[in-house]
């Protein structure tokens, strides 16, 4: 991803991006999350995994598509520690995390964001992002801060109830809800889903920005097109392996991938 | 699929509508064919009565709806003041997200209570009906999560959607004459229809071992073990791979030709512009326009509401990720996220007042 040029976006654009002078700089090759030869499955027998490989260097937006069954959230999964590892590895920051439950990984820094159910609708949004940091509290000011940077709307909305709001909202709270804890990978399965097209795009801005102020991040995606828009490289995963990987671009312009995964229909518009 | 029509037709199917315009009017070019979802099956053209303005009087209405408004707290979810829905067509519900789709689908369906309004399902009034009872004169639904049972077999499951079981009673369970000749009967249907929906193979299994798109064709075919007259599909093609989506295109595509009736909620476009003959588009909870999906597709507002004219836009370019200039159609997509934001914060900030 060498190709990034200053953001062309007006001052007066909609989303603030703290980190949009520092992007060029931010990507080193330090290795952040190194998934080696993995098999995971739920149910005996079956393995939804079959020795996939997945790399994300420091500051990269990693992009995951593939057909539906695929594993892409099962691999998100077992990154956080909510599926068994049955063979291979997983590490983050260089150690291992294989068997190690999910709490114990939000402290190593590694957020979840899941694709539904992914906030309690019950409470405002100021408790919402409050259960993000309940084992580093302290710091919520600070946090709160970083993420209405990025999320504007919700720094005005703290008290209403996260069950009132719209299907693109609830996804930028749960968004914030993993920011809390400052992560150093931010894991997010589908963001756009269920989302309207504007709304989808939104989204996509969103994570762009978030990966844009440091964070780290591996994206599980069914809207092929536009997340390899934004990612700096994509893995496509067939059948619980890494079928291609390359930078997004690449990616969009394989005709095997194109013919695969993202489909003709796609590409004459609507 | 259809190759083979059913033995049963669906009870309460729908006579002739009286319009002759109502009526399926074969293009010169569109035989009909089921093979493949690829060949086209003629629309359904001239369901309305006069010009495609929200709320437009029907040929031959099956649903009529006025007046239906729900809130929740502050929130108008759906304000509807007028709208028919026609009479053996498909027709699509449309719209952004936090529209009020699926909230006025549980409404028409007795799953939720209105504020105000009332409606009608083929002439009788559907107002504070509850929702086993709407099912049973001939409306059903599915859902966008599925809700199959999964701890029952996929047989099971379907056997579950008949009406009238003559088994269903402490006394008459225990009797197997009672009702063996029906259970029978309700087993064959329900083969037939697992054959349609490619599911045969799975009768015996878990629910619960189907993936996705299977559980949305169980659901469907499980709906129509009831001899629906009103069909209503919330999202069918959510999270389905899209190497089943045409076949289940076509399953929807045979409901209509046996003289069903098809409201389903959707946001895949390709499919709507597909299947659809009708089409009712929704923003904000209000009715914001309504036509053959040709005519609302290029209707500016549409587009720019829901569509996204933006579908040639490069968000790496947009989010500075790849050099490129901004042409007008990022600009205006860029602006349009904008106004939201704005509006959202606006709202918020009239409310902490």
């Amino acid at each position: 991803m060498s190709d990034v040029s200053p953001d062309p976006r007006t001052p007066g654009s909609a989303i603030p991006d703290p980190g949009a002078a520092r992007t060029a700089g931010m990507k080193t090759e330090t290795v952040v999350v190194e998934v080696k030869d993995l098999t995971a499955g739920y149910l005996p027998g079956i393995n939804i995994i079959n020795s996939a490989n997945l790399v994300a260097h420091k500051g990269e937006l990693i992009g995951i598509i593939g057909p539906n069954g695929a594993g892409k959230s099962t691999l998100l999964k077992s990154i956080f520690g909510m599926v068994k590892v049955r063979g291979g590895d997983i590490t983050v920051d260089g150690a291992s995390v294989v068997g190690l439950k999910s709490d114990k990984l939000v402290q190593r820094g590694v957020g979840f964001v899941p694709q539904t159910n992914n906030v309690f609708p019950s409470l405002t949004i100021e408790e919402n992002l409050q259960m993000g940091l309940y084992q580093r509290p302290k710091v919520y000011a600070e946090r709160l801060d970083f993420v209405t940077g990025i999320f504007a709307e919700l720094g005005k909305r703290l008290k209403q109830r996260a069950g009132s709001l719209s299907g693109g909202e609830r996804q930028m709270v749960a968004m914030s809800r993993a920011l809390m804890m400052d992560p150093s990978v931010l894991l997010l399965d589908e963001p756009s889903a269920g989302l309207s097209p504007v709304r989808q795009d939104d989204a996509f801005i969103r994570v762009s920005d978030i990966n844009k102020a440091g964070v780290t991040t591996i994206m599980v995606e069914q809207n092929a097109r536009r997340c390899l828009q934004i990612c700096d490289r994509g893995y496509v995963l067939d059948q619980g392996r890494d079928a291609y990987e390359g930078t997004g671009r690449e990616l969009l312009s394989d005709p095997k991938v194109i013919g695969l995964y993202l489909g003709s229909l796609g590409a004459d518009g609507v | 699929m259809s190759s083979n029509p059913p033995s049963n037709p669906p009870a309460g199917e729908p006579v002739v509508p009286e319009g002759a315009a109502a009526q399926p009017e074969p293009t010169p070019t569109g035989t009909v064919t089921t093979a493949t979802g690829s060949i086209r099956r003629p629309k359904t053209s001239g369901l309305a009565k006069g010009d495609s303005v929200p709320g437009v009087a029907k040929n031959d209405p099956i649903l009529v709806i006025d007046g239906v408004t729900r809130r929740f707290g502050g929130l108008t979810a759906v304000d509807v003041e007028h709208l028919e829905v026609p009479r053996n067509a498909i027709t699509a519900l449309i719209g952004p997200n936090g529209a009020g789709k699926t909230t006025l689908f549980n409404l028409l369906c007795g799953f939720d209570k209105p504020n105000t309004g009332t409606w009608s399902f083929d002439g009788k009034n559907l107002s504070g009906i509850p929702s086993f009872k709407v099912a049973r004169m001939g409306q059903v639904r599915t859902f966008q999560l599925t809700k199959a049972l999964s701890l029952l077999t996929v047989l099971e499951n379907m056997k579950l959607g008949a009406t009238g079981q003559k088994g269903e009673g402490l006394f008459r369970s225990i009797i197997p004459a009672i009702w063996r000749k029906q259970d029978n009967e309700i087993e064959d249907k329900a083969m037939d229809l697992l054959q349609r929906f490619k599911l045969d193979a799975k009768a015996d299994d878990y629910a619960a071992s189907l993936s996705g798109g299977q559980r949305k064709l169980l659901e469907m075919a499980r709906a129509l073990m009831s001899d629906p007259t009103l069909v209503m599909l919330d999202e069918p093609m959510a999270g389905v791979n899209p190497a089943l989506t045409e076949s289940l295109l076509d399953h929807i595509l045979d409901l209509k030709d046996l003289g069903m009736t098809v409201l389903f909620v959707e946001h895949d476009m390709h499919m709507v512009r597909h299947i659809a003959d009708w089409v009712v588009v929704m923003a904000e909870g209000k009715v914001v326009a309504e036509g053959p999906p040709e005519t609302v597709m290029e209707d500016k507002a549409v587009i720019d509401a829901y569509l996204g004219s933006h579908q040639d836009v490069d968000l790496g370019v947009v989010t500075g990720r790849v050099a490129g200039e901004l042409d007008a159609s990022a600009e205006e997509l860029l602006e349009e996220i904008k106004e939201a934001e704005e509006a959202s914060i606006a709202e918020a900030e009239e409310e902490n007042k």
